[in-house]
């Protein structure tokens, strides 16, 4: 168990905090610094000491609070502090000592803002892997070094590289079982990336570490004089993740239609929505899709009011010099740059129902800001995620599995390829009768 | 806000992101409402819904379930600030509920439960589909595992464990009758972010959360300011003490904490350096048991 590295924090003769202390006006200064915020998702069952992992994350860089870590410590079984209990939300998590959805964590840094989706590991909640790696910017697959890379590990570095997320970290976790060898995370280390070479996995980095004692996670540990590499929380904090996101094909996927109707905004007509990817500039000559029509940027009104440009993830609202028929589900794009309008959907489709996916169903499909029926035309492949075999023979997806399928939509969605654009590629599939969310689809080129 | 390197700040990130998150919301579900109370997380809700379809107004009403034990000075911020918006108001009152037999107070005098079946009752009358809410996923661990569009069934109860996936910001919101969405524009905003965009976006907020001396009793290691609902008890000896509420819920549940903080920004500075969660610091309520906003949620609370 790390020491209490918490500042004590100077109280005044009433038990007030005192805001004008030194440490104090520190704190202020550290919490209201102006900073990005990066995503990251976790996978890995609870073996593999996920749990730990993130409770040392959040309990040394002081996102946990008293009254948190002294109920974990009540509940705690043995003589040191749980910090894996901080995690475990559900009732049935803590009696079952399983994780059984993602879980949210905020904590914060000098540099940084991490939202972390902490997801369950277990092969039946891989949907959950899903739903927590979507938004993801970096991904953490815990890896037991006395086990290597097993099936499981396979499974999340390949569910993150599905769906791009752009930076993939391996924390081989539990050094000190296997005596801090260097041996041994080499192994894994070649193993893995002999894997990561198949799945175009853009950034790869291996962390040797000790959750349940906090060797390389915060700082840098003495047990291991061979890595030279950063600790965990370093990677965390200057991974480059500013490059990561697409502003070159202007696209915005009209979402609502803003029009005031009073006397103060008599002729208002705005187009809201969030910048999908690309910049608008006032005085930007525009296309109008479907309708193909052009137009003119007259204005961008963001939050604070008039903005003289909008980029990803910007939420604004554009108006147009030219009186267009423009409503939700369309796209504005720039003439030079514009998406591929198309009704043959060919996409890589994790599903997620007990009910396959099979030929011949009908089914909802949601791209953007737009929804549309479809049916499944053709299965081309089922995929084994632990030896990317494609199973051209397969009839139909289950629960879980992953396939390339294509689609044909009764109009045409504006798209592009999801390796190049992480909004405008990927759509979700939901069941008509039910209204379950039931796959996830990341387009790929026709082929 | 332009800035060349084309970055937003954490504070612009997450405001993006709600504004998206109700717009979609308003586009989609046919009759929406937005839970407003009065408390910091819902006046900056409804500041971002004003955002969000600004210079229109609002396209859909605002709702507080009245418990009947709020702070005089809660509900005159909300009056206020409903009609600058010109926003309608629905209030479900769990007194009249009381009064006309549709739930009963009980034995400890707290009306955290018995609002539920009140707010579902009002939900049920006015037919809406999707609530919004400003509960935030760092309160508490149930709450941590909560969806943006979190479904719930016709009798308004939340299934943690069969939640639909939500894939990126595509998110579902279809239902069949009786059903209905509750919707969390705020999830992934902290409560130091919180406090940081209204010091940002100058958000009037009620009097209560900034520090004044008052006439306390301590309970149970918390201070409790004395009220029309908090009467000394035997053997508790009231004092005046300088102390500001983290957080506005029923006045006769709330404790405050001590504070000097008279400005939002010295708010900030407290916040920034607290070791305590806002809920464990003074809610009455969350204290029954380590699972009790699990099994309030699945009752079909937010």
């Amino acid at each position: 168990m790390a020491p209490d590295t918490n500042t004590a924090v100077p109280l005044d003769a009433d038990g007030a905090v005192d805001v004008h202390s030194p440490v104090a006006e520190h704190a202020v200064e550290l919490a209201t610094a102006r900073k990005d915020i990066v995503r990251i998702a976790t996978a890995g069952s609870v073996d593999d000491g996920k749990s730990t992992l993130i409770g040392r994350l959040l309990y040394d860089s002081k996102a946990i609070f008293e009254d948190q870590y002294e109920a974990v410590a009540r509940a705690s079984k043995g003589d040191h502090v749980d910090l894996a209990l901080l995690t475990d939300g559900l009732r049935a998590e803590r009696e079952q000592g399983i994780t059984i959805d993602v879980a949210y964590r905020y904590f914060t840094t000098p540099r940084r803002t991490f939202i972390l989706a902490d997801t369950p590991g277990h092969v039946q909640y891989t949907r959950n892997m899903v739903t927590g790696a979507s938004t993801a910017d970096l991904a953490i697959v815990l890896v037991d070094a006395r086990k290597g890379m097993v099936e499981q590990s396979r499974r999340h570095a390949f569910l993150a590289s599905l769906l791009r997320v752009p930076h993939l970290v391996v924390a081989v976790n539990k050094m000190d079982l296997v005596g801090w060898s260097q041996e041994v995370f080499d192994g894994i280390a070649d193993e893995f990336s002999a894997f990561a070479a198949k799945l175009s996995v853009p950034d790869l980095t291996l962390v040797p570490i000790s959750a349940l004692h906090g060797d390389n996670v915060v700082t840098h540990s003495t047990n291991t004089p061979w890595y030279e590499g950063p600790t965990l929380l370093h990677h965390l904090e200057h991974v480059h993740v500013a490059s990561d996101r697409n502003l070159t094909d202007a696209r915005f996927p009209v979402q609502y239609v803003v029009r005031p109707q009073t006397e103060e905004h008599h002729d208002y007509r705005g187009y809201a929505g969030t910048v999908a990817s690309g910049v608008f500039r006032v005085g930007d000559e525009v296309t109008v899709l479907p309708s193909g029509l052009p137009a003119t940027v007259a204005g961008i009104d963001g939050p604070r009011g008039p903005v003289a440009e909008a980029f990803p993830p910007m939420a604004v609202t554009l108006r147009l010099a030219d009186d267009l028929d423009v409503s939700r589900g369309d796209l504005i794009g720039k003439p030079e740059n514009a998406p591929t309008a198309t009704q043959d959907l060919d996409a890589l489709v994790c599903w997620m129902a007990e009910e396959p996916l099979r030929p011949r169903q009908r089914i909802a499909v949601k791209h953007t800001t737009r929804t549309v029926r479809a049916m499944v035309k053709e299965l081309a492949y089922r995929l084994d995620v632990n030896t990317l075999h494609r199973d051209r023979d397969a009839t139909e997806l289950g629960l879980n599995d992953i396939g390339r399928v294509r689609l044909r939509v009764t109009q045409p969605l504006f798209v592009d390829d999801y390796t190049r654009n992480r909004v405008t590629g990927r759509f979700i599939l939901v069941d008509e009768a039910s209204n379950a969310t039931v796959g996830a689809g990341m387009l790929t080129p026709a082929g | 806000m332009s800035t060349p390197d084309y970055r937003l700040s954490q504070l612009e990130t997450l405001e993006a992101e709600s504004i998206h998150v109700i717009r979609e919301v308003a586009a989609e579900l046919e009759r929406p409402v937005l839970l407003f109370s009065g408390g910091k997380d819902s006046i900056v809700m409804l500041e971002l819904a004003r955002k969000a379809f600004a210079p229109a107004r609002i396209p859909f009403p605002v709702m507080h379930v009245d418990t009947g034990l709020n702070f005089p000075d809660v509900l005159e911020f909300r009056d206020k600030r409903v009609a600058e918006l010109g926003v309608q108001l629905i209030v479900a009152s769990v007194p009249d509920a009381m009064a006309r037999g549709l739930v009963k107070e009980e034995p400890n005098g707290s009306r955290n439960r018995i609002q539920t079946p009140v707010l579902l009752d009002a939900v049920e009358e006015h037919g809406f589909t999707a609530l919004f809410g400003g509960a935030r996923r760092d309160e508490d661990k149930a709450r941590a595992k909560e969806r943006v569009f979190s479904f719930r069934d016709e009798f308004g109860q939340w299934d943690p464990k069969n939640q639909r996936p939500e894939l990126w910001d595509l998110y579902n919101g279809r239902i069949h009758l009786g059903e209905s969405i509750r919707v969390f524009p705020l999830s992934n905003w902290t409560e130091l972010d919180i406090w940081q965009y209204i010091a940002r976006e100058q958000i009037a907020i009620p009097p209560l959360y900034l520090a004044q001396e008052r006439e306390v009793v301590e309970r149970q290691g918390m201070l409790y300011a004395v009220n029309d609902f908090i009467r000394p008890r035997d053997g508790e000896q009231p004092f005046r003490a300088t102390v500001r509420y983290r957080t506005v819920g029923d006045a006769n549940l709330t404790a405050a904490v001590r504070s000097e903080a008279t400005t939002v920004e010295e708010v900030i500075a407290e916040i920034a350096v607290t070791r305590m969660t806002e809920r464990g610091a003074t809610r009455g309520d969350d204290k029954v048991s380590d699972a009790a906003m699990e099994d309030r949620k699945k009752e079909g609370y937010f």
